[in-house]
């Protein structure tokens, strides 16, 4: 008796783990947003659906499977995704978020981010609602043969515990990691990363000091669009998805951004992975139905108790 | 009041008449979607609208609402002439559990928790095992079940809950509940700080608007006959709510209508004649209307077409500010009882004591000055007075009671008023409604208060800046505005946070001339001020403040003789030579 539950909170943990990293990576583009541009994106989860359909398409249109195999090939359309919604951020930064954004907003609390949480909020119902015209209201999925494969880690403690890896999780685990870790390198170690950063400190300094701050927030905006992307790509790999999935996944990542404190990336990746982890371990102890309540009540406590987060450092109370 | 509530009957009127006119079962289903929506848009008004606290969960109002009207007519046989009103029971009493724990938050954040309570309860009635609720056909006596053969009825039912809904919102925009909200929304600390009691009306107003919404969200139960979480908790009723009245216009008693009227039509048409074709048209027409509304006419349609109405007729030529009498000289007062004790007062941020140990009692009918370096703590001892900042120990008495824990709003009320170094005055109002919103606490009626409002601005010299909006208004005369709201909540003891700075020779001359005018009348005052020429001329006695601690006190004199003063104003050398 007690093996089995000393293997379902094993099994709880590293699924929360490999699913909480992927939550992670999504985190992190929506971090990226928030820090740079002190913008909430209501429209995030469209981006990772746009992610997720722009995969499938990749995947089939360019027979990346057959081309590149099981493994590389949702990878490598996820990738071709990111690069897309890069450039459709891009866009949608220079037409229409840039009116309501900005220096104006950056330095502000309060009443000037309305406007931007309304913008982002119809770009949100726009995108949803022309995805059920265009990708229609059927559920998708990208097939692999790894999508219904495990690898089986044990046994472990004695000889009837083992922990089982969903092969398509934990490619879409180690990917996200890598894409982790190359990012934080960019943000660090590059000028545009420093760009970044100065942007988001004090945009009014960083402009004195001849940093183009509108440049950086769109740099930002299309790479947050992108990274999310990419997180839905791999997210697509293992669950299947309709063109409203953005609405499940957008509440993850508001509660993994708050969690790691808001305006911190590195934050948004330990608070991502914490979500991951509290949505797989409470499936041990209530009904599944009831994971996501499970998210919004831990979301609801922490920006109750404490709404600097557990991880950031940037402390900010609106 | 009477316009437009001939505004709102001929609003009915019409309505009535069209529906009637109307024989086609799908239109009089669409007017009657359109009620529903105005209904839910004025909810959602009501409060985020007039307190400014953008709601993103309305639907969780509008869902409970639909299942307690449609759980007690299946489980119970309760009929819905009975559910919606208890359908707004508990709408209010979601609005308390709602309200209370998430009005800690503030801004962005509070949107977003807003956002999680009607996604969580979707998930719970699913879990519940509520996915699909029909409302069962009444063949006996279909009428006591609100159930018509004749959808005309639906309109009929439906106006009637929107006229109610629109008269207690014009009720609310017209009294010291709008006001209060309004303040609340322009500058949250100025209204707690001027006697609003923020928590209390920001209850109030969810309430309220959770009755409504649970009202709009039991009659379309019944309208529907079905009821589905993701139809009544879903994100686009939450969204609808906020689209409708962002779109007609916000704050307003009729843009929750006008959005209704143009975007519900127009939706729904598109969706029965490309629906089949283009599944999401719907929320692709709500998206856009909102994503335009927010770069071409943010306050929404109806503003801005009265305002670019009335750009013609505002040139309004800027008063000179009003003479007012010289302050008659004043003896010195020697003080009366003490009003007010400060006890071993203390008060740190992180490692930096603000404020360490102060003791000093303010006597009755005395002008105490407080002086001292910048970051000595002024300040911050006036926000522990007023009760913006908790004290870390010590106490404070005023009249012999104890004012520790109390909410600023509540000190103001007990006849303690306080202004500002850096002015919190509410923008986008008049000034008269200004220093309304600071006489709420001492009058109970309306009608009161705007008088209390008129004499303060009297006493001030700001009459012929009434009716300017707050705003526009030049330093000076921001400074007397919040002289004047501050006592025309009639308090016993002003607190003056430097009152002076930032003012030209002749403009602290009129300030000097207000402060000891209403000195004369008998307020106690206490006053923080850099300008040691002013201080002597206006003070009966002085203390001083340095890194958080008192350092000396006494007559003015004495106290800028003192060498412990000079040093910690000037610095060691400056001691020796005014010794000299």
């Amino acid at each position: 008796m007690s093996h089995v539950v000393l293997e379902n909170v094993l099994q709880a943990l590293t699924a929360g783990l490999l699913v909480g990293s992927i939550y992670a990576l999504m985190c992190v583009g929506l971090g990226l947003i928030f820090g740079v541009m002190r913008v909430i994106n209501f429209a995030q989860g469209e981006f990772l659906m746009l992610g997720m359909y722009g995969t499938l398409y990749a995947y089939g249109a360019l027979s990346l499977g057959r081309f590149l195999g099981p493994y590389a090939g949702p990878i490598a359309g996820a990738l071709l995704a990111g690069i897309a919604l890069y450039f459709a951020g891009i866009l949608l930064h220079r037409y229409l978020l840039a009116r309501v954004t900005g220096m104006r907003v950056a330095g502000t609390e309060g009443e000037g981010h309305y406007p931007q949480l309304i913008l982002t909020l119809g770009l949100s119902l726009i995108l949803s609602n022309a995805g059920l015209i265009v990708f229609g209201s059927t559920p998708e999925n990208i097939r692999t043969p790894l999508s219904a494969s495990a690898w089986e880690i044990g046994p472990l403690a004695g000889d009837d515990v083992s922990v089982f890896l969903n092969k398509a999780r934990s490619v879409a685990f180690l990917v996200s990691i890598a894409v982790a870790i190359v990012l934080y390198f960019f943000i660090t170690g590059t000028r545009i990363g420093k760009m970044l950063r100065a942007a988001a400190d004090n945009p009014e300094a960083a402009t004195y000091m001849g940093i183009d701050v509108e440049r950086a927030h769109r740099i930002a905006f299309g790479l947050g669009c992108a990274i999310t992307a990419l997180a839905g790509g791999l997210v697509a790999t293992y669950y299947p998805f309709q063109p409203y999935v953005g609405l499940e996944f957008v509440i993850i990542m508001y509660a993994g951004v708050v969690l790691g404190g808001m305006g911190s990336i590195g934050g948004a990746f330990w608070g991502g992975l914490t979500i991951g982890l509290v949505q797989q371990l409470s499936t041990l102890v209530l009904p599944v139905q009831l994971q996501n309540t499970a998210i919004f009540v831990v979301f609801l406590l922490i920006m109750m108790l404490r709404p600097e987060g557990l991880f950031g450092r940037n402390v900010e109370r609106a | 009041m009477r316009r437009p509530l001939a505004g709102i009957a001929a609003f009915a009127a019409a309505y009535l008449a069209l529906a009637l006119l109307v024989q086609n079962q799908y239109y009089q289903l669409m007017l009657t979607l359109v009620l529903v929506w105005a209904i839910m848009g004025v909810a959602w008004n009501v409060f985020s609208g007039y307190c400014g606290l953008v709601s993103f969960g309305h639907a969780a109002f509008f869902g409970l609402g639909a299942y307690t009207v449609t759980l007690l007519l299946v489980k119970l046989d309760v009929s819905p002439w009975f559910g919606i009103p208890l359908g707004m029971l508990v709408g209010v009493a979601a609005g308390v559990l709602i309200g209370f724990p998430t009005f800690r938050l503030r801004g962005v954040y509070f949107a977003l928790a807003m956002l999680a309570y009607p996604l969580a309860l979707l998930y719970i009635f699913e879990w519940l095992g509520y996915q699909e609720v029909s409302l069962p056909m009444k063949r006996e006596s279909p009428a006591a079940y609100m159930q018509f053969a004749d959808q005309r009825a639906y309109v009929a039912i439906a106006l009637v809950l929107l006229v109610a809904a629109l008269v207690a919102s014009l009720a609310i925009e017209r009294s010291r509940f709008g006001l209060s909200l309004a303040a609340i929304k322009q500058n949250e600390w100025a209204a707690e700080a001027a006697g609003i009691d923020t928590l209390a009306w920001k209850l109030k107003a969810i309430m309220v608007s959770g009755a409504i919404a649970a009202a709009a969200g039991g009659f379309y139960a019944v309208v529907l006959l079905v009821v589905t979480p993701l139809t009544v908790f879903g994100m686009l009723t939450s969204a609808q709510a906020l689209i409708v009245t962002l779109f007609g216009g916000v704050a307003t008693v009729w843009g929750p209508v006008l959005g209704s009227v143009i975007l519900i039509p127009l939706a729904e048409v598109l969706n029965a004649e490309l629906g089949d074709k283009l599944p999401g048209i719907q929320g692709v027409v709500f998206g856009a209307a909102i994503v335009l509304v927010v770069l071409v006419a943010p306050e929404g349609i109806l503003p801005k077409l009265r305002s670019t109405m009335k750009r013609t007729l505002e040139v309004a030529p800027r008063a000179p500010l009003a003479e007012i009498a010289a302050a008659p000289a004043r003896v010195r007062s020697a003080g009366g009882e003490v009003v007010l004790r400060v006890e071993r007062l203390s008060r740190s941020f992180g490692g930096l004591r603000a404020v360490q140990d102060v003791s000093f009692e303010v006597r009755k009918g005395e002008v105490l000055g407080i002086i001292g370096p910048n970051g000595a703590g002024k300040t911050t001892l006036f926000n522990l007075l007023n009760g913006f900042v908790p004290a870390d120990s010590g106490d404070v008495l005023f009249e012999g009671k104890r004012l520790r824990g109390l909410k600023p709003s509540a000190i103001c009320a007990l006849g303690i008023a306080r202004t500002f170094q850096v002015m919190r005055p509410f923008p986008r109002m008049k000034v008269l409604d200004n220093v309304v919103v600071g006489a709420f606490v001492a009058e109970r009626e309306d009608a009161r208060a705007l008088e209390a409002a008129r004499e303060a601005l009297a006493r001030v010299g700001l009459s012929r800046q009434a009716d300017q909006l707050a705003g526009g208004l030049t330093t000076v005369e921001l400074r007397l505005m919040e002289l004047a709201r501050a006592i025309a909540s009639r308090p016993k003891l002003l607190l003056a946070d430097e009152t002076l700075a930032g003012l030209g020779t002749r403009e602290i001359e009129r300030l000097l001339a207000t402060l000891g005018g209403l000195a004369a009348s008998g307020l106690t005052i206490v006053i923080i001020e850099h300008t040691m020429r002013a201080m002597v001329r206006l003070a009966d006695r002085l203390i001083v403040l340095d890194h958080g601690a008192l350092l000396a006190g006494g007559k003015p004199e004495a106290v800028t003789q003192d060498p412990k003063v000079i040093e910690a104003y000037l610095g060691k050398r400056w001691v020796t030579r005014a010794a000299h």
